[in-house]
């Protein structure tokens, strides 16, 4: 029993580590599952980064529409990349993460699209934000906004 | 009042441009809220409790850049710009700016 507090810190650290790799990549399957079905389903739904709509005849309907998502990293991965900061290196770990986020926040702002009856965004900007700063000890997460002009159906000549 | 982040609208001319309007607000996050966003650090997933906060705080934000647009007697804001930076580790200012016009 001793023992058990005498390493406290370390069975702490190696219990969070492995829950976090695990419940981590369960957690990331399940998105990445989730995203790809609604991908296909607003495929319909283009995007361009275009500053200028294709068809300019006539009056068009245009929205201004966004999506954003905050995702959080888990603890295997910010220990990770706590690693990767000090030998330098390609951070795969976020990689992914941001991945996700800019996907999500992409599908969001698609979905609003639809709504409003829309098949094409222009002018797509993307802006992304480091959730907690460089604070070691506040909840880190990158929230990714994408937004755009969702464009009206074109008009009949 | 339209928004737009476009540098024009299609099919509709500008009549007159009046400039610059923009709005900001400054969030921070309360702690409850963290301490299950904590949580998920450990798990990893969405903090869908900051993607709400941030959404509302533009939202605001579009809501203060508007009202200086309707102000000026505009009835559209074009080329729509946002910008996100962290005030301190608990809060991030929200920004948004556009230029008010009077459309056709």
């Amino acid at each position: 029993m001793q023992a058990f507090f005498d390493y406290f810190d370390v069975i702490l650290f190696v219990t969070l580590f492995v829950l976090g790799y695990f419940a981590g990549r369960w957690n990331e399957r399940r998105h990445y599952a989730s995203i790809r079905k609604r991908e296909r389903e607003l495929s319909g739904v283009l995007l361009f980064s275009n500053r200028f709509p294709p068809y300019v005849t006539g009056r068009v309907e245009t929205r201004l529409v966004a999506g954003s998502a905050v995702i959080s990293g888990d603890y295997f991965k910010n220990v990770l990349a706590g690693l990767y900061s000090f030998f330098g290196g390609r951070v795969r770990s976020y990689e992914s993460l941001i991945d996700r986020a800019r996907r999500e926040a992409v599908l969001r702002m698609k979905a609003e699209a639809r709504k409003f009856g829309s098949g094409m965004i222009i002018n797509a900007k993307f802006q992304t934000f480091a959730v907690g700063g460089r604070n070691e000890n506040s909840v880190r997460g990158v929230e990714i906004l994408a937004y755009g002009t969702a464009l009206g159906p074109a008009p009949r000549a | 009042m339209l928004l737009s982040n476009l540098e024009m609208v299609p099919g509709r001319r500008v009549l007159k441009h009046l400039g610059l309007v923009q709005g900001s607000t400054v969030r921070a996050k309360h702690v409850g809220k963290d301490l299950f966003a904590g949580l998920k650090n450990i798990v990893g997933g969405e903090l869908k409790a900051y993607t709400e906060l941030l959404q509302e705080s533009r939202e605001e934000a579009t809501q203060r850049m508007v009202k200086q647009a309707e102000a000026a007697g505009a009835n559209a804001i074009l080329n729509i710009r946002y910008a996100t930076s962290s005030i301190t580790s608990g809060a991030a200012e929200i920004f948004a700016y556009g230029t008010a016009v009077v459309l056709e």
